[in-house]
């Protein structure tokens, strides 16, 4: 019972000595009891849960390994490129921490978007589970924050020009827009004053808040309970102790489980550490080797691979591609009226909303549209769980179909992804606008298709079968 | 009104830029890249080719970030790098500088040669792997009295550089055939089809190569001098973690299955 004991109503046996010291003093045992030894989780969950812990670790990864780059590190136009190559060459074991950083920043970002799937396919973000998603996404936000500043610090061409394009986004926007960019950068140009500006969110602002998020995100999620594969709740079904049936107390249980989860991980991610730090270009771009020059664009500006989905979500929100959101937003616009039909002031308010959009649509510049397509594609995981009407949570007993279309949808994103690295060309703008179009259409036809097709009976009891 | 004409320009610049690029492009082709040996684990080559380095690049092109004393690392002593690597009066703590300014690269080069510490891991493309680009490079320099050195290259065309290695490889020609794309007749190609030696190198074509193989595999371990080192760590890295998660999976498996 996981809910009360955190606010200490399963007070542990009293503890004599050190114990019993520091318990008067501090609630070590409930906390350690609530937390760990008497918080119940289910007893199936499988190899998706993995990589929430993971994230955890790699998060204190980054947090251990970049303490020791900032020793060393000078946020200096003139000195961060030399820097980084003295901790590469002089600075003891400093090649070793520079790529544990550098690989634990695209490893975040696979265990992140693991995590984040197996929430989709499970159903973890529907009641009573909003919270701790939406602080999820929050997380997902500050990391995408935290790389972005993080990437400038090497003072390479792409951390420069990578910077300098993103930065130039924000001038997209009507009326604020070229000032805001200006205020971001504090210059005209990505420069010395945005490098320092970029090292203090990477060390301090991102992280602090990134903590803070992560431990909300634990709190709400101890508040409720894991889900699990079966998308039923544990704590409907309790023994006479008031204990869920089909839950194991996390501690001993899932800390071993983790550990043995975490080794594997560890094994992977060393063999990328010692063999191939690089990963072809895709962890550390060849182009970042060479010194930031202002004076000279690369031919071909791409971000790290983890962005490059949005990135080509954004490449692909050209002048023609409004020209379809034009139409998606009439079709839209045609069907609320009919919906709403029989109440004409909602038909009136939809009308006039929909005319605004399509008229903000025909006269604002394209590129601020495509900045609008990529953040809208983030924040649009905010909204999952009121998007998803399915009247089960887990794939499992979804119609079978359902599983294709979250198939589809992880190609999909895999798809933009390869393509957002990829230099422009007009197959890879046709692959990347049908692509938007269904990343978005998951989205938004999510309250119609989620409800759709057989779905199967779900059991009363964990589906388990003992290892 | 200011950063409206400030835009203009910079799109005109870029503009004519990229035009450039596409009417260069359009001329000549990329050529494949060879593959250049690896010798990276081979400490003779490594001397070799920290001797060739220094006499034959150092002269221009720095290596700012790489110190001398590192040279220890591939089996030389102070001594050794003092008498046989070192000119003028630096230090063996110092790291390799060169005495040329950036003014007078400009100059007498048309650009500033770039400095040469990472140099294999900036050059490394989808085209192949940075030492590929410099052993190729290296290796197709050609006469060319277009140009204002005298000297033109296969994989850099219009390059700044001259041959520095034409006393060992001697002069050559290049010959080109002049044909219409086969995917544009109206744009004319130009495609290599082979070399004229014009006068004799010290070193037969098979030596030369070997020559430019031991200089890359110099430049490919001094842009990590502790690669070697990673690699070997990594194995007993690998090993311990292959033991620790059969320790972990054993454990996991003890605790787990009293749980049915």
């Amino acid at each position: 019972m996981a809910d009360q004991s955190l606010h200490g109503a399963h007070a542990a046996p009293e503890h004599g000595g050190l114990r019993g010291w520091i318990d008067k003093r501090f609630p070590f045992s409930s906390l350690w009891s609530a937390h760990l030894t008497e918080y119940y989780a289910p007893k199936n969950l499988n190899f998706w849960y993995y990589f929430g812990s993971l994230s955890i670790v790699v998060l204190a990864i980054q947090i251990i390994s970049g303490i020791f780059l900032v020793m060393n590190y000078k946020p200096e136009a003139a000195l961060a490129f030399g820097s980084v190559e003295y901790i590469m060459r002089d600075v003891n074991w400093g090649w070793l921490i520079r790529y544990i950083h550098s690989t634990g920043a695209s490893a975040f970002f696979i265990v992140v978007y693991l995590h984040m799937f197996r929430g989709l396919i499970y159903g973890s973000y529907r009641t009573p589970r909003e919270l701790i998603w939406i602080f999820g996404c929050l997380i997902f936000l500050c990391l995408m924050a935290e790389a972005f500043f993080g990437y400038l610090l090497p003072w390479g061409q792409m951390s420069f020009w990578g910077a300098q394009v993103i930065v130039n986004l924000f001038s997209a926007i009507p009326f604020i827009g070229p000032d805001l960019a200006v205020w971001i950068r504090g210059d005209y140009v990505v420069s010395d004053v945005t490098l320092n500006r970029f090292f203090a969110f990477h060390v301090i602002a991102i992280p602090l808040l990134l903590i803070g998020l992560v431990g909300s995100h634990i709190i709400a999620l101890h508040q409720v309970g894991s889900n699990n594969p079966d998308g039923i709740e544990i704590k409907d079904n309790k023994d006479g102790r008031g204990i869920p049936r089909d839950g194991v107390a996390f501690h001993p249980y899932y800390t071993v489980h983790d550990l043995f989860g975490l080794s594997v991980f560890l094994m992977i991610f060393c063999a990328v550490v010692f063999f191939a730090p690089q990963f072809g270009g895709y962890f550390l771009e060849h182009n970042n080797f060479i010194p930031a020059n202002p004076l000279k664009t690369p031919p071909h500006i791409a971000p790290v691979w983890y962005f490059t989905p949005f990135y080509s979500i954004l490449r692909a929100t050209t002048s023609n591609t409004v020209h379809i959101w034009m139409g998606v937003v009439v079709l839209a616009t045609l069907f609320a009226l009919w919906r709403h039909r029989g109440k004409p002031m909602r038909a009136v308010l939809f009308a006039i909303g929909g005319g605004l959009l399509f008229w903000s649509l025909a006269t604002v510049d394209a590129k601020f549209w495509g900045v609008v397509s990529m953040g809208g594609a983030v924040i649009i995981f905010f909204f999952l769980p009121w998007l998803d009407h399915s009247p089960v949570k887990s794939i499992r007993y979804r119609p079978t179909w359902h599983r294709a279309v979250y198939t589809l949808f992880a190609i999909n994103f895999v798809v933009l992804g390869y393509f957002g690295i990829q230099p422009p060309s007009p197959v890879a703008y046709a692959v990347a606008l049908t692509c938007t179009l269904l990343y978005f259409g998951f989205f938004f036809l999510m309250p119609w298709w989620s409800q759709l097709g057989a779905f199967k009976p779900v059991p009363q009891r964990l589906t388990f079968k003992a290892h | 009104m200011k950063s409206i004409l400030h835009r203009l320009c910079l799109g005109l610049l870029l503009s004519l830029m990229l035009q450039g690029v596409a009417s260069a492009a359009a001329e000549e082709q990329d050529i494949p890249l060879d593959n250049a040996p690896y010798r990276v684990n081979n400490i003779l080559a490594l001397q070799n080719g920290a001797r060739l380095f220094v006499n034959y690049c150092l002269g221009c092109h720095s290596a700012k970030y790489m110190r001398y004393e590192s040279l220890r690392d591939i089996g030389l002593t102070d001594d050794q790098i003092q008498h046989n690597l070192m000119f003028g009066d630096a230090k063996i703590g110092d790291t390799m500088r060169v005495a040329m300014t950036a003014a007078q690269a400009e100059k007498w080069f048309g650009v500033e040669p770039p400095d040469l510490s990472i140099i294999t891991k900036a050059l490394a493309s989808h085209r192949g792997s940075g030492a590929d680009y410099l052993y190729t490079y290296l290796r197709t320099f050609y006469r060319d009295d277009t140009r204002p050195s005298g000297w033109n290259n296969l994989v850099f065309p219009g390059v700044g550089m001259p041959n520095p290695l034409w006393m060992l490889q001697g002069e050559r020609a290049a010959n080109f055939q002049v044909g219409p794309d086969p995917a544009d007749p109206a744009v004319k190609l130009k495609t290599f089809v082979g070399y004229t030696q014009l006068t004799k190198g010290a070193e037969s074509a098979s030596e030369y190569d070997s020559t430019v193989a031991d200089l890359v595999a110099y430049m490919q371990w001094m842009a990590e001098p502790d690669q070697l080192l990673r690699k070997r760590l990594g194995v007993i890295v690998l090993i311990f973690l292959g033991l620790f998660s059969f320790i972990t999976w054993k454990l996991k498996s003890e605790y787990w299955k009293d749980v049915t």
